[in-house]
């Protein structure tokens, strides 16, 4: 029991310094409520996503539209909580990518050092001289638009940040005592990486890719936005926008919602990866 | 010093061969024969494959790769457009002064707004200015900025009537385009000279300035300041890239008429010497950026300079 109490302490201590944090908890409840509307859109919107009623085309919000109606008439409200199903997702599986090959790469780098640390910085290098977005939208301009193709290109415009980051964790742990003696007990090289040096370089890659969620749904939603993400009539917050667009002198509501259902998702996210920053910090410890 | 910076730009020699490498191949792999594409759906198959065999297109990968990177270096030439038939360089070269004026008015905006915002929410730690600056800060980092040009064109130009909705000709016409791809960058130079400027104003020196009966209009200005701008002027140059890739959505909200919107419209119409050309082309610039910074932060601060010496 002491053992296992001894064990889940630090992330108990984290979670008590995250709750006392207002911010963070209003984050918290914003990304909550979001993935509770994505798992449920089906009982939550009043509509399909793709529903259309030719005679309501172009309403503003009413009682039977809360956030009034696109050119084909359907229900943006609907759209928007159908919407978060497709940000979610691109968010979170484009960290993941980013995660799962900035990761590995940073952990070989920083574990392996010389020759191969080199090679493997000096193409993070390449990588990060390309402005995330033009490196996005050239990836997106090769592989075609499409909710897969986003992710990817989203993701590997996020690889360097996280190598870097388990490049740099690995570097400080490798040298510590007990990575010493987990290899003087014969450990193996992938066993030392993955149970011993990934766990304690955790703090810093769930700041990061809290941050990074909200980066990926804004950056996969200005693709759209500019007409290379996502294609009709896929409920996606950007692509509402680039055709509300085409109705701002007449229906600002077709752009000012989706817009903000952005804003909002990412102003949670961040909120969250501050106050995560704060409560993993050991610098703020006592 | 002089033999760091240059170091740091042969450095940039392998930097810059690897996003050539990389843009041309990931073009050199999207689906479509630009032959095909150049001559047009009427064209005759005996026709498209001349002009293959003519841009060298039936030759290997590396042997297409190196063509590219010889012409590159010796000719600044990397091929013409599919569509106006301009060459690449020519091209870019017409449209990067709005793109950079755009940045640069971006970034302008960015300071203006937010280095006193920090400072003033640094030594008024907690007020109601220093909350409420922060809560804005942090929305100005989550709103998308191609939103807020939107929003902004809704109320200043269509139900105002203030501003213009598009171009970029006149100082009116800049004004809601800077304003949109400043605002972020305005929001992360608030938060982060509030955090250094409050990190400089707890060492010990600004104490004895205090101490010796300074104003504390002063000891901001002239002792804190000092110290406090250096890591945000590494983060005013990195906005400056970030903002020239920015520019990209920027351009295409208000009809700018800059390397961003060139490249978008290349990408649908597949022109993509054009698309590969514009990547280069600005994270070369992005690159310079960030070296100009590296150089200028050694300048500032005697601590950095020492280190290269």
């Amino acid at each position: 029991m002491n053992k296992q109490g001894q064990k889940r302490g630090p992330w108990r201590e984290v979670w008590r310094r995250l709750k006392q944090n207002k911010a963070a908890m209003v984050g918290l409840a914003i990304i909550l409520i979001l993935v509770f509307s994505a798992i449920f859109a089906d009982f939550i919107a009043p509509y399909g996503y793709d529903d259309q009623d030719l005679k309501a085309r172009l309403q503003g919000p009413s009682m039977q539209h809360f956030l009034g109606t696109d050119n084909f008439g359907r229900d943006i409200l609907s759209r928007i909580i159908y919407g978060s199903r497709v940000s979610l997702q691109v968010g979170f599986i484009a960290v993941g990518i980013a995660i799962a090959v900035g990761g590995t790469l940073g952990a070989i780098s920083g574990y392996y050092g010389k020759r191969l640390d080199n090679v493997i910085m000096r193409l993070m290098d390449v990588l990060l001289a390309i402005p995330g977005i033009l490196l996005a939208i050239s990836i997106v301009a090769a592989l075609g638009s499409g909710l897969q193709n986003v992710m990817i290109a989203v993701g590997i415009g996020s690889i360097p940040g996280y190598a870097r980051i388990v490049r740099s964790s690995v570097l400080t742990i490798r040298e510590q005592e007990f990575i010493e003696a987990a290899r003087a007990v014969g450990a193996s090289d992938f066993r030392i990486i993955t149970k011993h040096i990934i766990p304690n370089a955790l703090a810093p890659i769930i700041v990061q890719s809290t941050l990074g969620v909200a980066g990926a749904i804004l950056s996969a939603a200005g693709l759209s936005f500019i007409g290379l993400g996502f294609q009709p009539p896929t409920p996606e917050w950007g692509a509402m926008l680039s055709t509300g667009r085409n109705f701002i002198r007449d229906h600002w509501h077709m752009t000012a919602f989706p817009g903000l259902a952005i804003m909002i998702t990412i102003f949670g996210l961040n909120l969250l990866g501050d106050g995560l920053r704060d409560a993993l910090d050991p610098r703020l410890k006592n | 010093m002089h033999k760091y910076i240059l170091r740091r730009l042969l450095l940039l020699i392998p930097v810059m061969l690897g996003v050539a490498f990389i843009v041309f191949t990931m073009m050199y792999f999207t689906p479509g024969d630009p032959a095909a594409i150049m001559l047009g759906e009427a064209a005759s198959e005996h026709d498209v494959e001349r002009l293959r065999e003519e841009m060298g297109l039936d030759r290997p990968f590396i042997v297409q790769f190196s063509t590219y990177i010889k012409n590159l270096v010796v000719h600044q030439d990397i091929g013409r457009s599919y569509q106006s038939k301009k060459p690449v360089v020519t091209a870019i070269l017409e449209r990067f002064p709005t793109t950079l004026k755009l940045a640069a008015l971006g970034v302008l905006v960015a300071v203006l707004l937010g280095i006193p915002t920090g400072i003033i929410s640094a030594t008024k730690q907690y007020s109601i200015f220093d909350s409420a600056s922060m809560v804005a800060a942090l929305l100005g980092v989550s709103m998308p900025n191609f939103w807020q040009g939107l929003m902004s064109i809704i109320v200043f130009s269509v139900w105002l009537g203030w501003l213009p909705s598009s171009g970029f000709s006149t100082p009116m016409h800049m004004i809601l385009p800077a304003l949109t791809i400043g605002t972020s960058s305005a929001a992360i130079i608030t938060r982060m000279t509030r955090s250094s400027m409050l990190e400089v104003i707890r060492q010990d020196y600004i104490r004895t300035a205090r101490a010796k009966g300074q104003k504390e209009f002063i000891v901001i200005t002239r002792h804190a300041l000092k110290n406090a701008l250096i890591p945000v002027l590494t983060v005013v140059g990195l906005q400056f890239g970030y903002l020239l890739g920015g520019a990209v959505l920027t351009e295409t909200i208000f009809s700018i008429p800059g390397v961003g919107r060139l490249m978008v419209d290349a990408i649908k119409q597949r022109d993509f010497p054009i698309v590969q050309g514009g990547v280069l082309f600005l994270a070369i610039t992005f690159s310079f950026m960030n070296l100009l910074i590296d150089i200028l932060y050694a300048f500032v601060d005697p601590r950095i300079k020492s280190q290269y010496k």
